[in-house]
């Protein structure tokens, strides 16, 4: 074991774990941050994704020897006080979940699409999505989700 | 037409003693105006889905509960559960509809033992039909209570007051009061008989409008706890050592190493082996430090599985005679103009909701209480009862909203295994399978052979039908054709998987080997295949679908080269549906890409347009997994693809445009909408891959996928 420092949506953390321990471990058991989910703990289905400097990242695949000087936002740190992500609002918007378990995995990797792609077509949603499984089948409205926070914040930059 | 029973969902009701419990809820809830609802005899015999046997058995239940408190608070109680069919949000619309307030205003306590009435479980599509009119009926009389009311406050007759958000008025003076006020002080209580009358559902101004899912932005912000997201303080992480194959024996253990650990607790009690630990990083080391000695006998493997399930029929389970028998098949069959004799083969496929079995179980002295993922909160409770020798009510089940089931939820392993370890460490303990375990212990759709003859006449009219499941289930196993000759059997068999409920259950392969044979005949005799439905159809509603959806799809318009059509469709858990879907085949290589798929379903009044199109267009999504690619591989006790990587789902590459036409029946009563809408879309497929190239495919799934968004045939 041994002590190390995270930044987690903006905020210091000493995080008692070996440098191997598991970002997803450490955020659900640790830090009680539990909007992260656990659905493969393989990389397989996105359910854990988390911003690490701004760009989707699986956080079950991940160390946090891997993280030093970095910054981390889970879900719980999208929102502005009780201004949402566009993202987040646009899901809610468009109704893009069913049991919502998917559904934090779902809109970090779209805020991580929407940061280097501002419009992006449907094609490119797809591809970018094609790791995170929604198995409730709400992909249709996901996209237009995503297509609707686009639009947001186009307007709001 | 009623609703086949699903064998796989049988079990036997608990009894619910209401009366002593009424004035705790006073304690609980403060004062105010307290309304209970009986089941519906209907509602109850149906809901048990144990079939006509214990009808006459089953305890007078209450159904639902509501309590109005001195604050005008409203809070609803059902034993029904969220798994993310959103009956939150519809339910909660159905109280406020009646009771005259805003749909924020209610709080919907759902699933907890302690707290709601008697529940049989989620599942059979029965929240809709049964659930939602309960709600009705209890909001509806607490309405009246409080017109009454007023009415004695005020002098006046109740026949001028009327109620509207949260007050009831007087339009005559203008004057109101609201629901806090009138109850202020009260301890009313109103146990209702089952048929008190109902806003018709044409004068719905709340149900019928889309309303978004009540909690929704606990979802987007992460604050939502799913049950593996639950904790107590001092709470260890609870592992379990699983068997090398299904239906093993322990034959020697060694856990020295592993006791060893610092804070590490290790149970073995019988075949259970699992450990308890602080961190679950430590929980699993411990687990890597147990050795464990398994004796299993071999096993049949998914390669001989069709032959299996045809040559070991079960003899204690069968039913009591055919499903249905009329005529003479035989004799129709030799005087057929046409006649088709075909074999069907559906395979096992895993639920894999994307929130794993997870439970949290605290002990205090001899209560146990758990936060669990299940459709059957009830019914876990007896498990748990059960499994720990205790009376029911020292058990306590909470079931937090859900990440998902498709009826792959029924039972309480992980609360058992959770249980079993707290009791152990004296401390609360979670245990969350791991995607490999989900895979692997949970239980599966069942696999089944379906063998099916027809036979047609000079004039299109099919004049016998003969059909025999082997093992995946009776439900959908009647035909909804106007047939005269008709032999139609369901033959259980010993399986070789562990199997249960699954979205649709049996009727997805009833449907499928039905609607693809329809197909069959159809081009036997030389009809267009959604012309001949049609002409072997009597029953109204059914036509409807088929024919509105037809012309919305445009079925009779000429196809593209190359591109052919498929329909596919029936009468399922109350709902009308028929599917259609256009596919684009290359002739080199017959790959075939889905182009887009139309369903149109009917399912009474609907209570909210926006969730039943989320709930048709995701019923078709997972469809389509089990239509394409998906297949539970298993040899000799254990399963081999057990990983996302090896079991592959529907991602986002593997859609096609999907379209849904809802026929709204403001005439009908509401029904439900999460399983009869998968039904229709396998048939499909594999009928318009026919009609494209004529291959045709008698298995589900299909066939092997070769690219993205495009599936290799023949």
């Amino acid at each position: 074991m041994g002590s190390m420092k995270l930044v987690i949506n903006g905020q210091a953390y000493n995080i008692d774990a070996s440098p191997d321990a598991i970002l997803l471990s450490v955020l659900r058991e640790q830090l009680d941050l539990t909007g992260s989910k656990y659905g493969c703990g393989e990389g397989q289905c996105g359910a854990c994704t988390v911003l690490v400097d701004g760009k989707a990242r699986r956080s079950c695949q991940t160390p946090i020897s891997a993280l030093s000087d970095k910054s981390i936002t889970t879900i719980e740190g999208l929102a502005k006080g009780d201004r949402l992500h566009p993202v987040q609002q646009a899901f809610l918007d468009e109704g893009a979940m069913q049991c919502a378990y998917c559904t934090s995995g779902m809109i970090m990797s779209a805020v991580s699409l929407l940061s280097f792609k501002p419009n992006p077509s449907e094609k490119e949603i797809v591809d970018y999505m094609q790791g995170n499984i929604c198995r409730c089948g709400a992909q249709p409205r996901i996209i237009a989700a995503i297509r609707r926070a686009a639009a947001i914040e186009r307007s709001r930059s | 037409m009623t609703t086949e029973p699903e064998r796989y969902e049988l079990r036997a009701p608990a009894s619910y003693v209401f009366e002593s419990n009424r004035r705790e809820f006073f304690k609980f809830l403060g004062a105010g105006v307290f309304i209970a609802c009986a089941a519906s005899k209907a509602g109850a015999f149906q809901e048990s889905g144990s079939g006509r046997r214990n009808s006459e058995e089953l305890p007078r239940e209450i159904d639902a509960w509501l309590h109005i408190g001195e604050e005008g608070g409203i809070t609803a109680f059902t034993g029904k559960v969220e798994v993310g069919q959103n009956i939150r949000t519809s339910l909660t619309q159905a109280v406020a509809e009646e009771l005259k307030v805003p749909v924020n205003s209610i709080r919907l306590v759902m699933g907890d033992t302690e707290l709601v009435p008697f529940d049989m479980g989620t599942f059979g599509s029965r929240t809709t039909p049964v659930m939602n009119l309960q709600l009705r009926r209890v909001s509806a009389a607490a309405r009246d209570v409080l017109i009454d009311l007023a009415a004695k406050q005020w002098g006046v007759d109740r026949a001028h007051l009327t109620a509207s958000d949260g007050q009831v008025l007087d339009p005559q003076t203008k004057r109101s009061l609201p629901y806090a006020q009138i109850v202020q002080g009260r301890q009313i209580t109103q146990m209702l008989p089952a048929e008190d009358p109902l806003i018709p559902a044409s004068d719905w101004k709340v149900a019928g409008q889309p309303v978004s899912k009540v909690n929704g932005r606990d979802f987007v912000t992460g604050k939502h706890r799913y049950p593996s997201d639950q904790a107590l303080p001092g709470m260890l992480y609870g592992k379990i050592a699983r068997p090398t194959a299904f239906n093993a024996t322990l034959v020697s253990s060694d856990t020295q190493a592993a006791e060893r650990l610092p804070g590490v607790i290790v149970v073995r009690d019988g075949n259970f082996v699992g450990v308890a630990a602080p961190s679950s990083a430590l929980a699993e080391q411990a687990l890597s430090l147990i050795h464990l000695q398994w004796k299993a006998e071999r096993q049949p493997s998914s390669a001989e599985l069709f032959e299996y399930l045809k040559k070991n029929q079960s003899h204690e389970d069968r039913e009591e005679g055919p499903a249905a028998k009329k005529g003479d098949v035989q004799k129709a069959l030799a005087s057929a103009a046409h006649k088709v004799q075909q074999t069907y083969n559906i395979s096992y496929i895993a639920h894999a909701p994307l929130e794993p079995r997870a439970a949290l179980a605290e002990w205090n002295g001899d209560r146990l209480t758990v936060w669990t993922g299940t459709q059957r909160p009830f019914g876990v409770r007896g498990e748990l009862a059960n499994a720990f020798h205790l009376p029911e009510d020292k058990v306590r089940v909470f079931m937090p909203d859900t990440g998902a089931a498709y009826g792959g939820k029924h039972t309480g392993d992980a609360a058992i295994e959770a249980a079993r370890l707290a009791r152990a460490a004296k401390k609360p303990v979670k245990v969350v399978w791991t995607r490999e375990e989900e895979f692997t212990w949970a239980y599966f759709r069942p696999a089944g052979v379906v063998e099916v003859t027809g036979a047609v006449d000079t004039e299109g009219k099919i004049t016998a039908w003969e059909f025999h499941n082997y093992n995946s289930g009776s439900a959908g196993i009647a035909t909804y054709y106007d047939i005269p000759n008709q032999l139609i059997e369901f033959h259980p068999v010993k399986s070789p998987l562990r199997q249960g409920s699954y979205r649709g259950l049996a009727a997805t392969a009833n449907h499928f080997a039905r609607e693809v044979h329809m197909d069959e005949l159809a081009h036997a005799s030389g009809v267009d295949p959604l012309e001949f439905r049609v002409k072997n159809l009597k029953e109204e509603r059914l036509r409807d679908v088929f024919v509105k959806g037809g012309e919305k799809f445009g079925w009779s318009k000429p196809r593209a080269k190359n591109h052919g059509y498929g329909v596919g469709g029936g009468y399922e858990k109350l709902g009308y549906v028929a599917t259609f879907v256009e596919v684009a085949a290359d002739r080199g290589t017959n790959e075939v890409k889905i182009e887009r798929v139309l369903t149109a379903f009917d399912c009474g009044a609907i209570v909210n347009p926006d969730g039943l199109r989320n709930q048709l267009i995701g019923a078709s999504i997972m469809g389509l997994g089990g239509a394409l690619f998906e297949a539970v591989e298993f040899e000799d006790g254990r399963i081999l693809n057990n990983h996302f990587a090896s079991y592959r789902v529907p991602r986002f590459r593997d859609l096609p445009p999907m379209e849904a036409l809802l026929l709204d029946r403001k005439d009908q009563p509401s029904v439900g909408a999460g399983e009869a809408p998968i039904v229709g879309l396998a048939p499909a497929i594999a009928n318009a891959v026919f009609d494209a190239i004529g291959v045709r495919l008698r298995g589900m799934p299909l066939g092997p996928p070769l690219v993205s968004h495009g599936y290799h045939f023949g």
